[in-house]
């Protein structure tokens, strides 16, 4: 069962996260960058499906240079090799253009599943892995809280509201996964040193095949027109207690459908 | 969230850009390493602390551990905690490889395991505990006592402990009085009693490795007579339990996820081999343990001055993170009383608390990092002469290492409380328990009492005083090369760091050591100012030339450093050189 490990680079969730004001485009240089925190996940998943089917879990990300950390850190966990996708012409680009640069990327491997998180905390739009399974023409198994592999067949617990549905579809085949699904492990110390001679090949626009006029903020069919910050949060609403406060909170809980 | 257990970008600036630990890549031993590899370590290192071990800080020290006569009993979290460090690998992270470990540099261990102590100092004891055992059975032990005792440590399924300290001898090692019977097998078998021995029973391993100091018969008294021996609580080669149970546990002001134990060796309780006794094994040659618990207890001391840093830093950063969130008070200018509060750390006066929190904690990290540098140095420096330089100044500045920071970040840990005003003095905020677990390090290890007499006593005599030359000589470069704004610091400190050589000289000059030796402790503070000036100008010269809020920062808590700290060592030193006998001339009746 050989595993690809979709991989992003995002701003720290706790760090002040700002666009650039020349271009729109979100401030990467500035901040701390950490792996998105639902691809620990993935590559938890990814790992532990090897552990029990064998084969090669194959990580791969698109992010500037300094992406470079981040796929050290999936290969101290445990994953064995892993390409980056790395060309200035990228920058700016769009989820349906970041969507055609990762299918020709993966169209260059081999591979029976490809795992990623279900959302990135920077974008949140939670649309990657549809947008894949549609250029790649493979099923899609979405919010993923449970994974099994039967030979060629794939199935999941899809987390719903009120429970889960169980899904299944044939390999090759592309999930997402939620938070749900399992505690993702720490590097070790020794993985950590063995990532450090794992492969990791760098492919540009020309290594992958992509056309450089179908990526980058020119062409990119989504453009940030304009932006401003968010209004400096609001003075809460105060509950006083006459009896009913317990009441007023669960009113007011259930009115913001919370409960 | 940047993290409330020591800042980050202050270990990489101490580490990158003013001890230049990647140089250490090009030796042999750390060749496998690199900037990444430190970073990705201090990445794991942080986020374990923040996440194993912070959590559980408090709920240990509301919940101290018990004893129902038979089983200890500690909250969970402990052990989860404790697995996980083991899983990731962090025991070994500075061991040789031969046993499983990562030979990393002991600079950037020790920068890695602060982040333990500043998350949670009583859980961290049973890794502390454990890495300084296996080292010294590394250094001492056979290669026999190695595979049985280290390989299990390393993979965390065996903890250590030091047995030193006796109910009638802690700070006079010269009278323990536990002995050592030889047997005809090869083997001992130990009687007495050892008291404050830090995770010296619990379920947390599968095995506890006990390195005992005992008196085999018919040795010579005092020092020159104890032996070091190594006892399991498990007899490793039979799987019988061995002749050493916990009397009870001490109940601590702080420091309470450790447990703390009266041992009982040998009183019969269990039967080894079908007899009393608690079956021990030599660690080296007979009469020489001491000098082998000192590999232990000189990084145990490094050590606990880094967990005194930490703590330190911790209640510092959490006390500038709530200074910056109180609203109180308004601007002394202010004349509008309907104006807005402002955040406390407007006024000058949280202002000074927080400065000196800073210079503190920085210095003492700064002492700390460049102290296991020097480890590293002895270890691994490139020739012989620069090995045993590295060792020289090390051994002069252990006591102060141990010391300054268990004297200074205590009162960083008491700044912390009085920025939270009545809040700090509540169990509400962290800061009054790291206070409390704090008060512990100027008392083991070797008390602040017992650092004065072996700094003033050995370690500026040694050698013909070849380490308090070496010190002076090291600072003098330093000061030497203060120039432009920085040059009146350079004059500052080395007038101060002559003087201190100068009244070193006054004292011994009298030939008793009674007098001069009387005041040890109050040499033993000016001395570890002069030290931490001196760390503090280093800190500004790395940071000559850069610019923004952190290198801004580094300039005000140095200057700051030299204008409200180091003019105290003037009065320390005029009352040293007067050779002051009040405290010799008091009698007892007096008090
Ligand atoms: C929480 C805790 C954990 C500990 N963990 C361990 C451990 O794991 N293993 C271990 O072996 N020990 C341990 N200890 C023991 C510790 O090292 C001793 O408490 C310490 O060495 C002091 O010994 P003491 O308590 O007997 O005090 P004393 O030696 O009685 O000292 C009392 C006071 O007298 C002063 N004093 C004593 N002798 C002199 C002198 N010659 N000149 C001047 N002043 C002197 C001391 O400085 C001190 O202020 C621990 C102690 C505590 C409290």
């Amino acid at each position: 069962m050989n595993i690809v490990v979709l991989v992003k680079q995002v701003p720290d969730t706790w760090a002040e996260r700002k666009l650039d004001a020349t271009d729109k485009t979100l401030d990467r240089a500035s901040v701390d960058v950490v792996m998105n925190e639902i691809d620990e996940y993935a590559v938890e998943e990814a790992l532990r499906i090897q552990a029990d089917q064998g084969g090669e879990v194959t990580i791969v990300s698109m992010a500037p240079d300094r992406g470079v950390e981040t796929i050290r850190k999936a290969l101290s966990m445990g994953a064995d090799k892993a390409v980056h996708l790395s060309d200035p012409a990228l920058h700016g680009s769009d989820a349906v253009q970041t969507s055609y640069a990762l299918a020709k990327v993966l169209g260059t491997l081999e591979y029976d599943l490809v795992i990623a998180g279900s959302e990135a905390t920077d974008s949140r739009m939670a649309i990657m892995t549809p947008l894949l399974a549609e250029r790649l023409g493979q099923p899609q198994l979405s919010g993923a809280r449970k994974v099994t592999v039967d030979g060629g067949t794939v199935r999941i617990e899809r987390q719903t509201d009120n429970g889960y549905d169980v899904v299944e579809a044939s390999t090759p085949a592309i999930v997402s996964v939620v938070e749900k699904i399992n505690e993702p492990r720490y590097p070790s110390f020794k993985g950590i040193m063995a990532a450090k001679k794992k492969p990791l090949t760098t492919l540009t626009l020309a290594d992958a095949g992509i056309e450089a006029d179908r990526v980058g903020l020119a062409s990119a069919p989504s453009q940030v027109v304009e932006f401003s910050n968010k209004p400096p949060r609001q003075a809460g609403q105060i509950v006083k207690d006459e009896g009913d406060g317990g009441v007023k909170v669960a009113e007011y809980l259930a009115s913001q459908k919370l409960v | 969230m940047p993290s409330l257990l020591l800042s980050r970008r202050d270990l990489e600036f101490l580490l990158y850009e003013w001890l230049d630990v990647e140089l250490l890549t090009k030796r042999p031993r750390h060749a496998e390493h690199s900037r990444e590899t430190f970073d990705a370590v201090l990445d794991l290192a942080e986020q374990v602390a923040t996440r194993d071990f912070a959590p559980h800080n408090k709920k240990a020290d509301e919940n101290e551990p018990t004893f129902d006569g038979t089983t200890v009993t500690l909250i969970p979290e402990v052990k989860k905690a404790l697995d996980v460090f083991a899983q990731t690998g962090l025991i070994a992270s500075g061991m040789d490889e031969s046993v499983g470990g990562m030979q990393l540099p002991g600079v950037v261990a020790g920068a890695c395991f602060a982040f333990f102590q500043a998350a949670n100092v009583g859980s961290s004891s049973y890794p502390f505990l454990t890495i300084g055992n296996a080292n010294l059975l590394m250094a001492h032990g056979t290669p026999e006592q190695v595979d049985t005792y280290v390989r299990p440590m390393v993979e965390g399924r065996f903890f250590g402990t030091m047995c030193l300290s006796e109910p009638q001898a802690g700070s006079s090692l010269a009278d323990v009085t536990t002995r050592a019977v030889p047997q005809d097998d090869g083997s001992y078998r130990l009687f007495g009693n050892k008291m404050w021995i830090s995770a010296g029973e619990h379920e947390l391993s599968e095995n506890i490795v006990h390195l005992v100091l005992a008196k085999i018969p018919g040795s010579p008294p005092g020092v020159k007579g104890i032996s070091l021996f190594v006892v399991p609580k498990v007899v490793v080669e039979t799987g019988e339990r061995n002749d050493v149970v916990l009397a009870g546990l001490n109940h601590k002001m702080g420091y309470r996820g450790t447990t703390n134990t009266l041992l009982n060796f040998g009183e019969g309780v269990h039967t080894p081999g079908g007899q009393p006794g608690a079956v021990g094994f030599l660690v080296g040659e007979a009469n020489r343990g001491l000098p082998y618990m000192f590999h232990m207890m000189n990084e145990a001391r490094i050590g606990v001055g880094s967990g005194a840093m930490a703590l330190g830093y911790t209640g510092y950063l959490k006390s500038l993170q709530y200074a910056r969130e109180r609203p109180q008070g308004r601007p002394v200018a202010a004349k509008d009383p309907s104006a807005p509060q402002v955040p406390i750390i407007a006024h000058a006066d949280v202002k000074r608390m927080l400065l000196a929190q800073k210079c503190y904690v920085e210095g003492a990290l700064a002492l700390v990092l460049y102290c296991n540098r020097l480890l590293d140095d002895e270890r691994t420096a490139e020739t012989q002469e620069d090995r045993e330089q590295a060792h020289l100044l090390l051994d002069t500045l252990t006591p102060i290492a141990k010391s300054w920071p268990s004297q200074w970040c205590l009162e960083a840990n008491s700044l912390a409380i009085q920025v939270h005003g009545g809040y700090g003095y509540t169990r509400e905020y962290d800061v009054e328990q790291h206070y409390r677990d704090n008060r512990l390090n100027p008392i083991h290890e070797g008390t602040h009492g017992i650092q004065g007499l072996d700094l003033l006593g050995r370690k500026v005599v040694m050698q013909g005083g070849q380490g308090l030359a070496l010190l002076h000589r090291t600072i003098s470069a330093t000061a030497a090369r203060a120039s432009g704004d920085l040059a009146d610091l350079g004059a500052q400190l080395q007038a101060s760091a002559d003087r201190v050589v100068e009244v070193t000289g006054q004292l011994w000059a009298t030939g008793d050591p009674e007098v001069a030796l009387a005041n040890a402790s109050v040499y033993l503070e000016a001395v570890g100012h002069v030290v931490v000036a001196w760390l503090w100008l280093e800190q500004l010269l790395a940071a000559e030339g850069r610019t923004g809020d952190f290198y801004d920062g580094k300039r005000v808590a140095g200057r700051f450093f030299f204008r409200y700290e180091l003019p105290r060592t003037g009065p320390q030193l005029d009352l040293l050189a007067s050779l002051d006998r009040t405290t010799l001339d008091v009698k007892q009746a007096w008090l």
